[in-house]
């Protein structure tokens, strides 16, 4: 049964009518056409469709419109444009940081959780803050290259 | 005519037409076209880079179209790590002479000698005259209108300004800031969403299906059952989602022939008919090679069993396609590698005119060979035509795509090997035993390569197997050693009986095929008393293959964390295809006796691809090579019972993650003027066997058989310690 559900994402409201239990990615991608997150697991086994609920990741296959409801989201579109990117997606492109790309959306939002959290990660956290992302190309070495830049660029 | 067609290079070959190739635009803009696709691997960033050096234009007014059967060369299969070395070389001879044609008419119009010329992001000026005129002038949105002559001589490498050099990728800023990319994010007016059911095993024929569930679903517009094919269609994702798993709770399907026992997979599959072949200086044969025996006088024979499982692509997105019918025709959006070849599938499968159907392809995640592309274009043709043409959008499911892609498959091979009292190579046996590896949608009008094809009422069976009968192709890929050894058999056992679908994944059979001779490299050397890399060089005699040893050796480190107990180095090396690029890995690894963990600390690769145009492109291919073959190393295998298949997640099918993946250091050896050499696949094969190579350092016990789980690794080390 369809009902009427008000979220905030990247800082803008939106109404969206759905069933309650319908989880935030497909709201996101198409309902509201934000792209970014991806459809990879629908079991938060891969991290593609990662997203910041009131700044802390989860994943938006799972977690249901009802739920996302009242709270702040924020998906890779939120972050920063081609023009002004945020020092994380400055720092991927700067590192190449990507093969095939389809994970590095939920990679650069693991990343912000990250870094939000521990400015100044040795690489055992930056390990652990992106365990739950899986990338199948194999960019792994540069994805911590872009980490360890981003850090170095936020700490200024 | 027929004689001079033949020389021209690459793709021209079948593709002369200068047109399909450069447009130069009335906006100031050079199009270039490639029949190939990108898929990560900078395919598109490179091309760029080739073309705008021979027109001698900036890389900014370049725009690149690539793969539709309505605009593009017919390129075939982006595949084989051949793009470069055939798009690129037809894109580079192409550009030297529209650059050429449009100097000659600069000439004309400017009174002055072509001698006099030169151009500067597509101004062209002479010395003996102040005036200027540009390309765009020149054309006026005109068509070259002609053949390629491939007369025209690229430029030499020293004049190189834009190929050679570190460009970024211009795919990536879309990827990162969140714009569409991918086929995942077309958005078509009217766009419904599909979804399909399929059993978990590949065997199975539908006995039953109650749709109704399905159809009550709010949203859902058909439950479409054709056959064994079932799928559904609704106005939103979520509902299609619903109603699949609605669809599939109330569908019941046969079992289907038991699957192997996966635990003796090796032995069943060396105990199978098969369909004997072999392999003559490299070349393939159908007579297999003599039976031999070890030189008599033989200082040490070495014979062993290696063995690789059925492993998979593993796309992290799930095989999409969106499909509608219009006036009859149909048009796919498709992240198919073959846009050409998947066109002639679906006209065999719709029986239609090929010219009423464009397939267009659109940017998808990674799949590293045949994935479900193509199938899931087919099933969204077929849910499109049922729901009177409307344009359907399916991405499969997680469990699709792990229990239906068609696999990597597995393989067994057998070496033996004599050293000469001298301690080298006297006498090399080779056996490889193995499923199909090339299973690609082909033109063939009595079958197909489309899975849904197999389960329609009126479809068509599926594609016949059988071996490789090309050198390098399949099971044949890298068999024949990249060593100068004296005496060499090679014996290819097809087995006939395939327990699943199988097709091209990355490397196809070198990855299973190096693992074992760059093993059996490292005990020989063990048996000789030698130094690992000291032994391979004694045998190579390719300048470019030693340096390319070399290169990694120097990168790791050789020989300072040798010691046991604790870290452990390997190396191994081989040249993708024997004609490919050179690569070479090494790796330092830490193994935990009591818990069996296997951990990569460090990875180095060498790699030399000939002239490289894009070396970051190269340095990107080789790292996620070796990351890659890191997870098919350590973790990968597909699971089965005898009626179904298990590993249908990523905790069923655990692959590499962040936590475990090693930093790679890599070399790329640029030969500017040498040819393009494939990159692409070339360091999944060195990089399993450095792995096995360094456990036997660190802990003295060899693993033959993958992957290297925690389990097996405690297994072989118990056998070892108490034989």
């Amino acid at each position: 049964m369809s009902e009427q559900f008000k979220l905030t994402v990247n800082g803008k409201a939106h109404t969206v009518s759905a069933d309650a239990d319908t989880p935030l990615l497909y709201v996101l991608r198409n309902d509201i056409g934000l792209v970014s997150p991806k459809y990879g697991c629908g079991q938060e086994q891969c991290g593609a469709c990662n997203v910041l609920i009131d700044g802390e990741k989860a994943f938006s296959c799972s977690v249901t419109l009802k739920d996302a409801a009242g709270k702040q989201v924020t998906t890779l579109e939120g972050l920063g444009t081609a023009e002004q990117p945020h020092p994380i997606q400055a720092a991927f492109i700067a590192e190449q940081a990507a093969q095939c790309g389809y994970c590095t959306s939920g990679l650069i939002i693991a990343t912000k959780a990250l870094l939000d959290k521990n400015p100044n990660p040795d690489m055992d956290a930056i390990r652990v803050g992106l365990q739950d992302n899986l990338c199948r190309c194999g960019a792994h070495s540069r994805v911590f290259r872009a980490v360890r830049r981003a850090a170095r660029e936020l700490a200024g | 005519m027929a004689t001079e067609a033949k020389r021209l290079p690459g793709s021209l070959r079948n593709n002369p037409g200068l047109d399909l190739w450069i447009g130069i635009e009335t906006d100031g803009t050079v199009t270039v076209r490639s029949g190939k696709i990108e898929i990560g691997q900078g395919l598109k960033t490179a091309a760029m880079q080739v073309a705008a050096e021979e027109l001698d234009v900036n890389l900014s007014r370049v725009r690149i179209k690539t793969a539709d059967t309505a605009e593009t060369a017919d390129e075939n299969v982006t595949s084989g790590s051949r793009s470069m070395e055939v798009s690129a070389t037809a894109l580079r001879f192409a550009a030297a002479e529209c650059r050429a044609i449009m100097l000659k008419m600069a000439a004309e119009k400017l009174g002055v000698p072509v001698e006099s010329l030169s151009v500067e992001d597509g101004a062209i000026r002479s010395s003996e005259s102040n005036q200027q005129v540009t390309y765009w002038d020149l054309m006026g949105g005109r068509k070259f209108g002609r053949d390629a002559t491939a007369a025209f001589p690229p430029k030499p490498p020293q004049a190189h300004r834009v190929v050679g050099t570190r460009v970024p990728r211009i795919d990536l800023p879309a990827k990162v800031f969140g714009q569409p990319a991918f086929i995942e994010d077309l958005r078509l007016p009217g766009m419904l969403h599909g979804r399909i059911v399929r059993p978990r095993h590949q065997g199975a024929a539908l006995e039953s299906a109650d749709t109704a569930a399905a159809e009550k679903i709010p949203g859902v517009v058909k439950v479409l059952r054709d056959g064994d094919f079932l799928g559904v269609v609704a106005e939103t994702e979520i509902a299609a989602i619903r109603a699949r798993d609605a669809l599939a709770a109330n569908a019941r399907w046969s079992a289907g022939d038991p699957l192997p026992d996966e635990d003796h997979l090796y032995e069943w599959m060396m105990s199978q008919d098969t369909v004997e072949c072999g392999c003559v200086d490299g070349v393939h044969t159908d007579e297999p090679p003599p039976d031999t025996e070890p030189p008599a006088d033989a200082k040490a024979t070495l014979d062993q069993i290696y063995a690789k499982p059925f492993i998979l692509h593993g796309t992290m997105g799930p095989s999409c396609a969106v499909a509608e019918w219009k006036a009859g025709k149909l048009i796919v959006h498709t992240q198919s590698q073959g846009v050409f070849p998947l066109r002639r599938a679906l006209k065999n499968v719709f029986r239609m005119d090929e010219d009423d159907i464009r397939c267009i392809h659109m940017e998808g995640a990674g799949v590293y060979g045949h994935s479900g592309a193509d199938d899931v274009a087919l099933d969204a043709a077929l849910l499109s035509r049922a729901v009177d043409g409307r344009p359907v959008r399916i991405q499969w499911m997680r469990d699709d795509e792990h229990c239906w892609e068609p696999f990597g498959t597995a393989m067994v091979t057998k070496v033996r090997a004599s050293l000469g009292a001298d301690n080298r190579v006297a006498d090399w046996r080779f056996d490889v035993w193995s499923n199909h590896h090339g299973n690609r949608p082909k033109p063939k009008p009595t079958e197909s390569g489309l899975l849904a094809a197999r389960m329609i009422e009126d479809g068509l069976p599926p594609q016949t197997l059988g071996p490789a009968k090309d050198s390098e192709a399949g099971e044949h890929r890298n068999a024949w050693p990249g060593y100068d050894f004296p005496q060499i058999n090679v014996a290819k056992h097809f087995v006939k009986a395939h327990p699943f679908r199988c097709s091209s994944l990355r490397g196809l059979g070198a990855f299973a095929n190096v693992f074992a001779i760059e093993q059996m490299m490292d005990e020989l050397a063990c048996a000789a008393g030698e130094d690992p890399v000291t032994f391979r060089l004694a045998h190579m005699s390719d300048p470019r293959a030693r340096f390319t040893l070399d290169a990694a050796r120097d990168a790791i480190g050789w020989g300072k964390a040798d010691k046991v107990p604790g870290p452990g180095q390997g190396i191994a090396y081989a040249r993708y295809k024997n004609t490919a690029a050179y690569c070479a890995v090494a790796v330092d690894v830490e193994v935990d006796e009591k818990t069996g963990v296997v951990t990569i600390l460090r990875a180095a690769c060498a790699g030399d691809a000939g002239e490289a145009i894009a070396p970051d492109g190269i340095a990107n291919q080789l790292e996620g090579g070796v990351i890659q073959s890191v997870s098919w190393t350590l973790k990968e295998r597909v699971r089965f019972t005898p009626g179904e298949i298990t590993s249908v997640d990523w905790e069923s099918y655990p692959i590499l993650t962040f936590r475990e993946a090693p930093e790679v250091e890599t070399v790329v050896l640029n030969r500017p003027g040498e040819k393009f050499l494939g990159v692409g696949e070339a360091s999944q094969g060195p990089t399993g066997a450095a792995i096995a190579n360094a456990v036997f350092a660190a802990i003295r016990v060899r693993l033959r058989e993958l992957p290297f789980t925690p389990e097996r690794v405690r297994k072989m080390i118990q056998e070892a310690r108490r034989g």
